[in-house]
């Protein structure tokens, strides 16, 4: 527990590092009362706070995380099968693994695009882009928890005559299930890095859009603030994963 | 001749090395008649373990055939269950559904919720291990998670229980107590059973036959009978004379130097053993 302390402590000290060179930056490279100012700590948490006060953040908030969760949950749907089945058979394996790798290394917004052009601007080309970025770690993290099912527990189901189904239901699924928290934990946070340039294409809400449109204000310490937003967002998401793989591996 | 549960002839097995194939046990039999509990006792790395995945129907044997019940064995069977020598523990179930786990697969006989429940409690308490039951396995010691195993294996009330080393892990006094318990439940469910050891006084306490398995390839040096009653603690004499008569025979086979093509030796070789201790053939 004092270990726990200790780092927690720890943590908080280097945040509040990172804050000071933040104003150290802005202060030192920045003249005293020109556009830079407007960067500084003070200004932004000053916006911070006004627009925490006021309603409309909620909703840009609100929309953003909605398609996190719609991409997350395609690239669940699509990955976890597609990961167990490339796990189960060698020769799939084989056969997929380049074209995975691949495809994997393609920055999906170099996609938008094209996505754009065939289906047009609106929420489904964010969610396909998002589901495509959220989809390889989990389907090789799936993959690579099928590969590494303990040879015991299979020995264990089949002295009990489980059926195919039983087999998959009750231990190849939990047993890779931390694996594929793995990847969810990978996903969101390359979900979270991909979804503010894709929202500031063709959409009117989310956090990449309030972005854009906090700079076409000129509001910038507004932008700012939003970046703080977004940083301190991403940090409670990725937290929230963590917390789900601990829960799962330590249980 | 009393019926016989299990049937194991000519039994022999092996796995392919890279370059061919390595004869692990060979030309071996064995009969199991309804609550009887035969011991197979053995060096490490003898085969004592992949026999056993033969007997289960987990493995396929090179020759030889098994029936259970009178049928041949085609694979795991709903009536006889196995604890392997690793517990083999499902690490995100709690102990309590470890022990339940596979009660309600589709090829295990039905059992209504009541009596699903009171197997699980009786199954937990026999081993000793309510306090634990909302416990995971990373929590567990390794003598915990041995029991938790065996009692996973009674929960199934099987006719046929195949042990691998079941009591390796736990220490003297836990040991005793699990030997007495299982025992108990052999006597009560009219259950059979097969245990693997190498632990020639646990052989001696607790079976009615005893078969030595030695030599590469492995074959059976020897059958012993022990026509004794429990508990037997007090029998120290008539088990020191035979535990002497086992490891004579085991010292005598690992001085023999080829044993391919040496004849079985005949069980006969205990025929001197005093007392109530007869070799068996069978
Ligand atoms: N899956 C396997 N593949 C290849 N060889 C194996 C396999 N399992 C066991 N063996 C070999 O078969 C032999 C017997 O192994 P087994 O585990 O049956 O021995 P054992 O008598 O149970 O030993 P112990 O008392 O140490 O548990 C060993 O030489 C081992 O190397
Ligand atoms: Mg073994």
């Amino acid at each position: 527990m004092g270990r726990h302390a200790i780092h927690g402590a720890l943590g908080v000290a280097g945040l509040l590092g990172l804050l000071l060179l933040w104003w150290l930056g802005v202060h030192v490279f920045g003249e005293a009362d020109g556009l830079s100012a407007r960067f500084s700590p003070q200004a932004t948490l000053g916006s911070l706070i006004e627009l925490l006060g006021q309603g409309e953040v909620y909703e840009h908030i609100w929309v953003s995380l909605k398609r996190i969760l719609i991409g997350l949950l395609l690239a669940l749907l699509i990955g976890v099968p597609l990961g167990l089945l490339v796990g189960s058979y060698r020769h799939l394996e084989a056969a997929t693994t380049p074209a995975f790798q691949f495809l994997r290394m393609i920055s999906p917004l170099s996609w938008m695009p094209v996505v754009v052009m065939l289906m047009g601007v609106g929420d489904q080309p964010i969610y396909f882009l998002l589901a495509f970025a959220a989809l390889w770690p989990i389907l090789l993290n799936t993959a690579a928890g099928v590969r590494q099912l303990d040879p015991r527990w299979l020995q264990l189901s089949r002295s009990l005559s489980a059926t195919r189904w039983e087999t998959l239901c009750k231990v190849i699924i939990p047993g890779v299930l931390g694996h594929v928290l793995t990847g969810v934990r990978l996903a969101i946070g390359i979900l979270w890095i991909v979804l503010v340039p894709c929202e500031m294409l063709g959409v009117s809400a989310g956090l990449g859009y309030f972005i854009l449109d906090t700079r076409d204000r000129l509001a910038y310490s507004e932008l700012m603030a939003m970046v703080l937003l977004i940083g301190v967002l991403g940090f409670m998401l990725d937290a929230l994963a963590r917390g789900l793989h601990r829960r799962w591996v330590h249980a | 001749m009393t019926e016989v549960l299990l049937d194991a002839r000519g039994i022999s097995l092996g796995y392919p090395r890279e370059h061919g194939w390595q004869s692990v046990l060979e030309n071996f039999d064995l009969q199991l008649a309804p609550g009887e509990v035969i011991t197979i006792l053995g060096p490490s790395g003898v085969g004592k373990s992949s026999l056993l995945r033969v007997l289960a129907g987990l493995q396929q044997a090179r020759a030889g055939s098994v029936s259970l019940l009178g049928e041949p064995l085609q694979g795991p069977h709903p009536r006889l269950a196995v604890a392997f020598q690793d517990p083999s523990l499902l690490p995100w179930l709690s102990l309590e559904s470890n022990v339940a786990f596979g009660l309600d697969f589709a090829r295990q006989p039905k059992l209504a919720a009541s009596e699903r429940r009171a197997r699980i409690d009786h199954a937990i308490e026999a081993v000793g291990l309510q306090h634990a039951r909302e416990q995971y396995p990373a929590q567990l010691s390794g003598g915990m998670a041995q029991r938790t195993a065996l009692a996973r294996c009674l929960a199934r009330q099987p006719q046929v229980l195949l042990l691998d080393e079941p009591f390796g892990a736990l220490d003297e006094v836990t040991r005793a107590d699990m030997q007495q318990l299982l025992l108990q439940l052999i006597a009560r469910h009219n259950t059979a059973a097969i245990l693997i050891t190498h632990d020639i006084d646990e052989a001696l306490l607790l079976s009615d036959r005893v078969l030595l398995l030695g030599n590469h390839p492995a074959r059976t040096l020897g059958q012993w009978l022990i026509d004794l009653p429990q508990p037997r603690e007090q029998r120290v004499e008539e088990l020191g004379a035979l535990r002497i008569d086992i490891l004579k025979t085991l010292r005598r086979a690992s001085r023999t130097p080829e044993p391919d093509s040496q004849p079985m030796p005949l069980p006969s070789e205990t025929a001197h053993v005093p007392g109530r201790l007869h070799p068996h053939s069978s």
